[in-house]
């Protein structure tokens, strides 16, 4: 399947396998962030709405 | 279609980002998919590079998009400080950890594409050194963001800094030109079409480039309603403190 990278497989797959990693890990955070901020502004929005 | 200045509303903006967002994250994923599987698995080696001309799927793209990242954070800066619009100074904040990200897939795929081609993993050329440089600006950029209390002043200072860094945005895209010197070729894309690499790399590397630009736009969308909805949070604790 993978294709016959020669005596630079170690350069083209470790290239690929951090640059892969680092963008999963920014999307994972960007969206670990974004839930979080959202939770924390219904809670505050409630109690305000609550408490008047 | 209304005016651009609309959407310094934040209400608007998240409404806006809301709709927009899914389809663009959609695209993305498929035009990254499609450019780096295309160049992966369906692409011959160069003659003179063997398989490592593979790396330029991820390298020409993010090194692309680090250094147009800061002209964006730049553009988004002169916003703030001419007009007072919140939610362009969150737009750039939001922006820094793609950029400072981006600049670290292209130092590492160039450190790992150059071992085996120049004979050493890093070496003190122009545009590598810049580069470097450039990505230091993004990490004091981020810090200055993180170490202020008032989001205001905050804003007023990451954007001077934004001003100061564009030197070395715009030094490491033109260094080799400038300096005409060091290890590292000049543009692998060129309006000029003799300059680009031949049309079997060509191609997928556009879509590459597409795929990581959509995944850039989706990014900041993301985070830029997450910097918004965290400064409301911070204005609401504020007037619940006061009362």
């Amino acid at each position: 399947m993978i294709p016959d990278l020669g005596k630079y497989a170690g350069a083209v797959l470790s290239s690929y396998g951090a640059s892969l990693a680092l963008l999963a890990a920014l999307v994972a955070v960007s969206i670990w962030r974004s839930r979080r901020a959202l939770r924390a502004l219904r809670e505050v929005e409630e109690r305000v709405k609550r408490d008047g | 279609m209304g005016s651009i200045w609309e959407y310094a509303n934040p209400k608007k903006f998240t409404r806006t980002v809301d709709v927009v967002l899914p389809p663009v994250a959609v695209l993305a994923v498929l035009a990254l998919a499609g450019g780096l599987i295309w160049g992966f698995f369906f692409t011959p080696d160069d003659y003179k590079q063997g398989s490592t001309v593979k790396i330029i799927y991820l390298h020409v793209p993010s090194a692309l998009l680090a250094i147009n990242t800061w002209l964006m954070m730049l553009v988004a800066s002169l916003i703030w400080l001419i007009r007072r619009h919140h939610v362009s100074a969150l737009a750039a904040r939001a922006a820094a950890p793609v950029g400072a990200v981006m600049t670290v897939i292209a130092l590492l795929t160039g450190a790992i594409w150059g071992q085996p081609m120049w004979g050493t993993w890093w070496a003190w050329d122009p545009r590598l050194t810049s580069f470097l440089i450039l990505f230091l600006f993004y990490l004091g950029y981020i810090a200055l963001w993180a170490a202020i209390e008032n989001d205001d002043t905050a804003a007023d200072l990451t954007s001077i800094l934004c001003i100061v860094g564009s030197v070395f945005a715009l030094l490491s895209r033109y260094a080799v030109n400038f300096w005409n010197q060091g290890l590292h070729q000049g543009a692998s894309l060129s309006l000029d079409k003799e300059e680009n690499v031949a049309d079997v790399f060509y191609y997928p590397l556009l879509v590459s480039i597409g795929g990581f630009v959509l995944l850039f736009v989706a990014l900041v969308l993301l985070r830029t309603r997450t910097e918004i909805r965290a400064r409301r949070t911070r204005a609401l604790l504020a007037r619940e403190r006061m009362i």
